[in-house]
């Protein structure tokens, strides 16, 4: 087995009965080791909630799911939880307001029982860049981009084999999503990491990923490479039309007449 | 002095303790900056100094020891405050009484705020039937009227301080478990508890080193506010003859004992009303100005 | 080039100076910033904490409290923004110039249909019967393009897509026939299908009713293709003013980074180009 990821016919439902929505409707895709995969689509179209469902914070209620070779356990074990780490979208919200640095990169260490943990915490600093005397830092004491390195190094001081990224650099200023966007490039080289990167901006996918898959309302609905991404060639008119609005603002009176 | 403020708000910590210690001095700089916390604090520390050193500010004898020949006596120079209908001193009643007041507000305290965040806590992280069936529970406590349980409490076992105590805990709990479980709630949806969940860490951990330190500011607020409340039901049982019983100088107590001759010599009644006035002024003073201090969604 | 300032300006700014008062010092968010704008599309681009939001809240007097405004000239219309009492403000704002921010979730209030919190901002500018400021409200739902405003005209804020709550947005602003619009990153919340309509509309509707309308936006292309002019803000001040379609001929480094770092659709390229941010940048 090669693949590090294989996703069939998920399923994700969200409420019960009545009320119950639909959020991912039978999504297959495969993530052969060592690849960086991209979903894109527009808020709502359930490619959040697959690298939930991937993590286990989210059950799904149908399908198949198959990490690291393994299916995918109901109670994962610990030992199966570090081998798949997650990136959140914002690194406000991801990292606790009243841990240190140092608290935040060790408490995974502790869990795991790893040894050697004071080497280990400034190994992970050094290498996604952020200088050690930040170490008994707060999070709001840094800035975006310092708090989304943290959030990287507390996901790489598992030394997992698969990283989910969840909008990455959305929150952040341009000029910082190209050194986090470099640095995740780096560590991917270093560590032969797997990506499964989410993300609504098509030319951040296209750059990072080998194989995109375009989503629609908790479907897929085109899988292409980055090749196709970037010309813009698609056989399916959702993926034309959101390739077209990521070209940038033109005043064409077509688009008026929508409501 | 200016050596240790840079330590304090350093930007770049040398260890754990001086990061901790700064962010104290933060709260600290936000609470001092409001006048009237400050005076809260001040009645606070008052009442933890006089109840601390009680026997060397009045000897102990003066509370119970009776003077007939000197009874309801006004203020003078011999006796501060006056004295009561059997001629005891008002002042030294009133300075040992404080440490009453302080027992009574350390033990509920003690009581109440671990037992609501526990509950409240466990409550919103778990969810399901475990939420149900605690805020089911919390729900029966909150529907018993306060005083009428204390009393039905007090009469069931005897009137007495510890009764009223365990009387104002049992009934006191329930709001900080609402409280704390809707903290819990909205914690529960950061994608920090998130990533503490996959990473491994297990629901107790999580609760304990996660959930915890960010419901404790407003616990620890809504106590201090709450203060004022269990005094003057504390006060208002000792008023009722159901709470701590004479001779002992409970401010509520004295209060009741004083009622009698409140037109002609108002210093017995009066002057225990506003100790219990100015502590519970304090408290909420105090209160008050934590909350703008130490408001986790501020900072 | 300053060929598209007309001759009478409707902003017009002169070292304007936004301090906020902290525990470490007075911090200094807008320091010095002088601009003048007509009847023009003008964006303001920078990073977060360039101070571009906060000259948007400053312009309007709505700089929040320990922050204080100074300047030698802030006119609206060839009012007096500075120097005026709380009441000239309140017929300022909405009157003169208007503003829209980022999320509707935020900015409508959640528990007033969106009818009566137009129908409000109507009446709070000028005298009309009810009748009258509902027969405008409805006019400005379609103003928006929203085919069914009577629908829309009873919904609750929560009830209404990010780009409807936005266009909703958009015309309570509008309705009030500001001279100046002040849009915040005004479709960053919203999904890039729905980003193309609204800002279309909002083109549409400031050239044709000849208003002034400033864009902040931390994304340089966007804006450059939307307005007409771009000033580019770092650390406080402005440090490069641009024509939008010369955007190419950027001259400042921190402007010429801004575009150089973002990746492209167009171009492969295994490394994406970093910013070496230079302390002078700041000390202007």
């Amino acid at each position: 087995m090669n693949e590090a990821i294989e996703v069939s016919d998920l399923e994700v439902t969200f409420g019960h009965g009545t009320k119950s929505f639909k959020a991912v409707q039978g999504v297959s895709f495969t993530v052969p080791f060592g690849q960086s995969f991209g979903l894109v689509g527009e808020s709502g179209s359930g490619k959040s909630t697959i690298l939930r469902a991937l993590s286990v914070l989210v059950r799904p209620s149908g399908g198949r799911l198959q990490v690291a070779g393994g299916p995918l356990p109901l109670h994962p074990p610990k030992t199966f939880r570090r081998r798949v780490q997650l990136v959140f979208q914002d690194p406000y919200a991801s990292l606790h307001p009243r841990h240190s640095i140092d608290r935040i990169l060790r408490e995974p260490l502790e869990v795991h029982g790893f040894d050697r943990r004071e080497e280990r915490i400034l190994q992970s600093l050094d290498e996604v860049g952020l200088p050690r005397r930040y170490r008994y830092r707060y999070p709001h004491q840094l800035s975006g981009g310092q708090r989304q390195r943290v959030a990287i190094a507390r996901a790489l001081v598992l030394e997992p084999e698969i990283l989910l990224l969840d909008e990455p650099t959305s929150a952040l200023d341009v000029s910082i999503q190209a050194e986090i966007l470099n640095l995740l490039s780096d560590l991917r080289e270093a560590r032969q990491l797997t990506y499964l990167l989410v993300s609504h901006n098509l030319a951040v996918v296209a750059h990072m990923c080998d194989r995109v898959a375009i989503m629609s309302q908790g479907k897929i609905v085109e899988v292409t490479d980055s090749r196709h991404l970037r010309t813009g060639t698609f056989t399916h008119p959702y993926s034309q039309q959101l390739w077209a609005s990521s070209q940038g603002y033109f005043r064409d009176p077509a688009v008026l007449d929508v409501g | 002095m200016n050596n240790a403020r840079s330590w304090l708000l350093a930007d770049q910590p040398a260890s754990p303790l001086q990061a901790r210690m700064g962010r104290f001095y933060t709260s600290w700089l936000a609470l001092s900056a409001n006048p009237l916390a400050l005076i809260g604090l001040a009645i606070v520390v008052l009442l933890l100094l006089s109840a601390l050193l009680a026997p060397w500010i009045a000897p102990r004898d003066a509370v119970y020891v009776q003077n007939l020949d000197g009874r309801l006596q006004p203020p003078s120079l011999l006796h501060w405050f006056g004295t009561d209908e059997l001629g005891r001193d008002l002042f030294a009643r009133v300075v040992h009484g404080s440490r009453i007041t302080l027992m009574i507000v350390a033990l509920v305290a003690i009581i109440v705020g671990p037992l609501g965040l526990i509950i409240g806590m466990v409550a919103g992280y778990v969810g399901g039937w475990t939420d149900r069936i605690l805020m089911r529970l919390t729900d029966i406590f909150l529907a018993f009227p306060r005083l009428v349980l204390a009393l039905a409490f007090v009469a069931a076992l005897r009137p007495g301080i510890e009764s009223a105590i365990l009387a104002i805990a049992i009934t006191s709990w329930p709001p900080y478990a609402r409280l704390a479980r809707a903290e819990t709630l909205m914690i529960r949806r950061s994608d920090f508890i998130a990533a503490a969940i996959a990473q491994g860490a297990s629901a107790p951990r999580i609760i304990r080193r996660y959930v915890m330190p960010l419901c404790m500011p407003s616990v620890v607020i809504r106590l201090t506010l709450d203060m004022a409340g269990i005094i003057l039901t504390a006060a208002g049982l000792g008023f009722l003859g159901l709470g701590a019983q004479p001779p002992s100088p409970e401010w509520g107590a004295m209060v009741a004992a004083g009622r009698g001759y409140v037109l002609d010599q108002w210093w017995v009644s009066t002057i225990p009303g506003i100790a219990i006035l100015l502590v519970s002024l304090g408290f909420n003073l105090l209160g008050d100005g934590l909350r703008d201090a130490l408001d986790p969604r501020q900072s | 080039m300053t060929s598209i300032s007309p001759e009478a300006p409707l902003l017009e700014v002169e070292g304007l100076r936004v301090s906020f008062a902290t525990q470490r010092g007075l911090v200094e968010a807008v320091r010095g910033v002088s601009f003048a704008m007509g009847r023009e599309k003008l964006g303001i681009v920078g990073e977060s904490g360039s101070g571009k939001s906060t000259i948007g809240r400053a312009l309007m007097r709505l700089v929040p409290s320990p922050g204080v405004v100074t300047g030698q000239k802030l006119k609206v219309g060839g009012k007096d923004v500075l120097s005026a009492n709380e009441r000239d403000l309140q017929g300022l704002r909405g009157g003169k110039i208007a503003m829209i921010m980022q999320d509707p979730k935020f900015s409508l209030n959640p528990v007033m249909r969106i009818g009566t919190q137009i129908e409000e901002a109507i009446r709070m500018h000028r005298r009309v019967t009810r009748k009258a400021a509902r027969a405008h409200a409805m006019e400005a739902l379609l103003a928006v393009r929203i085919s069914n405003p009577e629908r829309v005209y009873h919904c609750f804020p929560h009830e209404l897509s990010g780009g409807m709550g936005q266009r909703a947005m958009i015309a309570m602003m509008l309705s009030t026939q500001p001279d100046v619009l002040i849009a915040d990153e005004p479709t960053s919340a919203l999904d890039v299908t729905v980003q193309a309509q609204v800002l279309a509309i909002l083109d549409d509707l400031v050239s044709r009713r000849g208003m002034g309308l400033i864009m902040i936006s931390h994304d340089l292309e966007l804006v450059a293709s939307f307005c007409d002019r771009v000033l580019v803000m770092y650390a406080g001040r402005i440090v490069e003013t641009l024509e939008a379609s010369a955007l190419s001929r950027a001259v400042h480094p921190y402007t010429r980074g801004l575009i150089a770092c973002l990746p492209r659709l167009s171009e492969a390229s295994s490394r994406l180009q970093t910013m070496q941010r230079d302390p002078a940048w700041s000390q202007v």
